[in-house]
């Protein structure tokens, strides 16, 4: 029993991280209608950002209590990567604003090959060890479960981080825009609402979230990679669609069930008879079975294309 | 209503075709003419993944190669001639090893061909050097299949069955009786590292408590680890390569696992206690050598490399130069570089004292030679002993 | 006589096909990879660009299909091979090239299935879903076979090695050129409408009767079919396979050759394929900026020339009335 705890507790962790990857998809699905493809990749430059702060900081990081320099770390790269969210925005996304969607999406990927292979050069092939801010130690230790204070932070930073962007959409003016646009982007125009804006504060909130998840990952799995962006990107993409793409709440569920699901699978293989590398076929396949049975998502409203 | 319908079907039959006729025709009388063999030269090719994934054990076993090389060039050359070494990166790709060991046999005329080391791309090299007559010798190609293409391909390492064996062997002689396996399905060495460490290990008296497996590039282990620890094993056989067990050592630590890690040569690397700090103080791998070791020999070899690239070097580069080594020798002994005579006089190696021990090569083309133990000590690797086969 | 012009030019490609390989001895071996290397890539692209040009669906799967094929008529060469040819009358170009016949129609008949169960899900949703569920199923093959035994059929990561090398200059362009062919016919058919109006608006297509995703799911099958021939082709060219070679970048390199070639236009898509291929071979030292330049062709290319480097119009002078 308590080995199974151990695996619903490694399954939420995972899982929170995947949840906070997929909201910035969800943001972006849902006004602009389309797959950031890059997303993965802020989430990557996010973890360098971090690594390369720590270079630059490093004595100044370390003579602050650890959770100053992990907030400091975490909120310079998320406003770095914002920065370069609304960049990518603006260079590669605005000029197709009226083109069709799929020229889009083929610049998205095009964008995302571009940030990876340009890591690879820059900070070059191999992987690099992430700095351990968060001190390493064991939290709980009731009836033989381990939970690190790593484990906790990077779960409570991804829930307030959740939080918060459900009040930026649901309470404030940007968020009231951002929900306009999403319903309908003439309308909302008309309505006073510069979409342009809007658009690039949607990017640059969801690059945010995807540098936050960049670092929490990191500190988690501290060796980071120019393509380690790729499967958590996917598989995040994969949780947004679960929960209904568009639907932030949706999103954040889809993450903790993609996450459990994975790691139960590859922890109980035995039992269920199959290979444990199987993981990471799990979230396509979840992806294949939503889109034959719900394919608005567990959480989405169906939707009609119309003309 | 003849639109584009008929307009460009025929018209791109037309430029295919008309493009197929150029391409032959441009080719076609290259053959066997344009060789650049000098005649005071003696071409020898290398494909080693210089790029892309597996770039670190490719350029690692670059260096020893050319080091090689530029040695016995400065020692006068041989057979009256210098050694010219082409390089030729095959990217990591499958598909591409094959395409440039090609190009390297019939464009740049080489007598023997150098690679790989990731026994995939090695295997799509041999049948092409065994068709054209070229001995080939990988330095680092552990898979069993790789030296059963043909007899001329050669290696200069010890196999996945030996070095499975000697692990298990090595937990054995520690009395660990309970042994978990982790595997990376991704990488067919480790597959074949574990089976042959779970058969010799079932079968002298062990107890495999549980397999679990991931893909290189995995990040969380967490799930496996957890599973494995509900057996209890006294010690856990990750016999993957140093990027991932950097992380399983950690992970491992922190679900309070206590027991030992043991794995290959494939955790070779600085970056592995970089990543694993603490977490890998105690575990134990096999390895080709050891750069720690005393002998005058090895630490010539140790002084020149960091002379010129400013680090120690790794297995694959004392492998790579190895390589180069034996095929130089053999090539003095045939006194020619004629195919056959080569494979014939590379086939007799034997007790060649090279960087990672004696090297003799059996009957079907392996490198007989002991396998050494590292432990993890204080962030550094340091000799535990040395298995005979 | 025109309606004959494009049979014709079939009859033309295989025979000047037939006649170099019978004479490909004389060629450079390098040569002849590079050539052979150049006509699997345009079947790839060619096949690819019915999906994602044609039909303006988007696969990013390509290589999962090709690997399909690659691994589904290499089990049946290397386990039935020698069966075959006894039973064909022994070796001799006869047996051995109906042999291999089977092995690829069978790798291509595995690929048009798989196709088929990816894409009658995926199809009936909008394109940029079907690129993910693609892309999915790119990773869901490679986790299969990697998780295989490796003593068992499909090998394991190490895959397969010891593949008979069937594969010449006829088989390569020869299958190209039907492929061409097909895949021209059936576009420019009264029937192949269809695909044109899936691409150019589904809504419209639909309401006047089209069922755009029986179109979409024969595209689909049509394209995984022939590049399953390529994987074929490409296994018995290799003689060794493996999960890793047929990742999610095999999948990107065709993309990338049916975007610059222009999406839609068959020639464009061959010259693509063809001058990216021998490009490879000049550019192996710069390997590290390859896929930056490729990447940026890409974003350049949608935003200042979505239509490709020669869209299917260049190739419409002659239009008549």
């Amino acid at each position: 029993m308590s080995q199974f705890i151990q695996q619903l507790l490694n399954g939420l962790f995972l899982g929170s991280i995947y949840a906070l990857i997929a909201l910035g998809y969800t943001m972006v699905y849902g006004v602009l209608r389309f797959i950031n493809f890059a997303h993965g990749d802020v989430f990557m430059l996010g973890a360098f950002t971090g690594l390369y702060l720590n270079k630059l900081m490093g004595p100044i990081l370390a003579a602050l209590p650890w959770p100053v320099a992990i907030l400091i770390v975490l909120v310079l790269s998320m406003a770095i990567c914002a920065a370069l969210g609304i960049l990518i925005e603006w260079l590669a996304y605005r000029p197709l604003r009226d083109k069709p969607r799929l020229n889009v999406l083929i610049t998205a990927i095009g964008v995302s090959l571009l940030i990876e292979y340009t890591g690879q050069l820059v900070f070059g092939a191999t992987q690099q060890p992430f700095p351990a801010i968060i001190p390493k130690v064991n939290v709980g230790g009731l009836g033989g479960l381990t939970v690190t204070m790593t484990q906790v932070i990077v779960s409570v930073t991804a829930v307030a981080l959740m939080i918060g962007l459900r009040f930026i959409v649901m309470k404030t003016k940007m968020g009231m825009a951002m929900r306009a646009l999403s319903l309908n982007p003439t309308a909302s125009s008309l309505m006073g609402v510069n979409n342009s804006v809007v658009i690039s504060f949607t990017f640059g909130l969801g690059s945010a979230l995807a540098a936050a998840g960049g670092i929490l990952y990191a500190s988690l799995y501290p060796s980071i990679e120019p393509f380690m962006g790729i499967l958590p990107g996917l598989k995040a993409f994969v949780a947004a669609v679960l929960g209904g793409i568009g639907n932030i709440p949706g999103a954040a569920l889809g993450g903790l069930i993609i996450g459990v699901t994975e790691t139960l699978v590859a922890g109980y293989s035995d039992v269920l008879g199959i290979p444990s590398g199987y993981r990471d076929g799990v979230a396509f396949v979840i992806l294949i079975l939503i889109l034959l049975f719900k394919p608005s998502g567990l959480l989405g409203k169906v939707e009609r294309e119309k003309v | 209503m003849p639109t584009l319908a008929a307009m460009f079907s025929p018209r791109s039959f037309a430029s295919l075709t008309a493009l197929a006729g150029a391409l032959v025709i441009s080719f076609t009388g290259c053959k066997k003419e344009g060789s650049n063999a000098n005649a005071d030269e003696i071409v020898i090719g290398e494909v080693a993944a210089m790029t892309g994934g597996t770039a670190t054990f490719g350029t690692s076993s670059h260096a020893g190669t050319q080091m090689a090389i530029d040695e016995i060039n400065a020692a006068g050359g041989l057979l009256g001639k210098k050694l010219k070494l082409i390089t030729e990166d095959d990217q990591s790709k499958q598909g591409e090893a094959g395409t440039v060991a090609k190009k390297l046999i019939s464009r740049e005329k080489i007598v023997a061909l150098l690679g790989e080391v990731a026994s995939g791309r090695s295997l799509e090299m041999a049948p092409i050097c065994q068709k054209a007559g070229i001995p080939m010798i990988s330095p680092a190609s552990t898979n069993p299949k790789v030296t059963e293409t043909g007899d001329f391909i050669f290696r200069v390492c010890f196999i996945d069955p030996f070095q499975g064996t000697v692990m298990a062997k090595f937990a054995m002689s520690r009395g660990w009786k309970k042994v978990a396996i982790l595997t990376d399905t991704k990488q067919d060495y480790s597959v074949g590292l574990a089976q042959f460490f779970k058969e010799y290990f079932a079968k002298n008296g062990g107890t495999i408590t549980g397999e679990q497996s991931y893909g290189s590039g995995d990040k969380d282990f967490k799930a496996q680890l957890t599973a494995i620890k509900a057996g209890a094993p006294d010690a856990i056989f990750a016999s993957g390569y140093y990027n991932e067990t950097g992380l399983i050592a950690a992970q491992a630590r922190e679900l309070g696992i206590t027991a030992p890690l043991l794995g290959g040569d494939g955790w070779d690397s600085p970056s592995l206690v970089e990543v694993a700090g603490k977490a890998i103080e105690g575990s134990f791998f096999s390895n080709h050598f050891s750069n720690e070791d005393q002998s005058p020999k090895i630490q010539e070899f140790v002084k020149k490399f960091q002379a010129k690239h400013g680090k120690t070097p790794d297995a694959m580069a004392a492998l790579g130069y190895d390589s180069a080594m034996i095929l130089a020798d053999a090539m003095k002994r045939a006194g020619t570089t004629e195919g056959k005579a080569l494979r014939d006089a590379i086939a007799a190696t034997k007790d060649f004292d090279g960087i990672t021990g004696k090297i003799t090569l059996d009957e079907k083309r392996n490198a007989n030679k002991s396998a050494v133990v590292l432990t993890i000590k204080d962030g550094k690797f340091s000799f535990v002993e040395s298995l005979a086969p | 006589m025109k309606q004959y012009q494009s049979q014709l030019a079939l009859i033309i490609a295989l025979a000047v096909s037939l006649g170099v390989s019978l004479c490909s001895s004389s060629i450079d071996d390098y040569y002849l990879d590079i050539m052979l290397n150049v006509g699997i890539n345009v079947l790839l692209a060619v096949s690819l660009n019915l999906v994602n040009g044609h039909t303006g669906q988007f696969s990013l799967g390509h290589a999962a299909f090709m690997a399909v094929g690659a691994y589904g008529s290499s089990i049946v060469t290397l386990e039935m091979g020698a069966a075959m040819i006894h039973v064909f009358g022994g070796h001799g170009w006869f047996a051995e090239g109906l042999t291999f016949l089977i092995a690829l129609s069978i790798g291509g008949l595995c690929a048009a299935i798989c196709g088929w169960m990816v894409g009658v899900p995926s199809l009936r949703l909008r394109g940029d879903y079907l690129a993910i569920v693609t892309l999915g199923f790119n990773e869901i093959i490679r986790v299969v076979l990697q998780n295989t035994s490796g003593d068992g059929p499909f090998g394991g990561a190490l895959g397969l090695k010891g593949i008979e090398p069937y594969t010449n200059f006829f088989w390569v362009f020869a299958t190209a050129a039907i492929a061409i062919y097909t895949i021209s016919a059936l576009v420019n058919s009264t029937y192949g409408r269809g695909f044109l109006a899936v691409r150019d608006d589904e809504i419209a297509g639909e309401s006047m009767g089209v069922n755009t995703v029986r179109y979409k799911v024969i595209a689909f099958v049509t394209g995984s079919f022939f590049a399953g021939l390529a994987g074929g082709l490409y296994a018995h060219l290799r003689t060794t396979i493996s999960p890793e070679g047929f990742n999610f970048l095999k999948s990107v390199d065709v993309v990338v050759m049916v975007i610059l070639g222009g999406m839609g236009s068959t020639v464009g898509v061959i010259l693509a394929a063809v001058v990216l291929t021998v490009l490879n071979e000049f550019l192996r030292d710069f390997e590290q900026y390859r896929m930056i330049v490729f990447s940026l062709l890409l974003i350049v290319m949608m935003i200042v020339r979505p239509q490709g480097l020669l869209p299917a119009t260049v190739f419409q002078r002659r239009k008549q009335a």
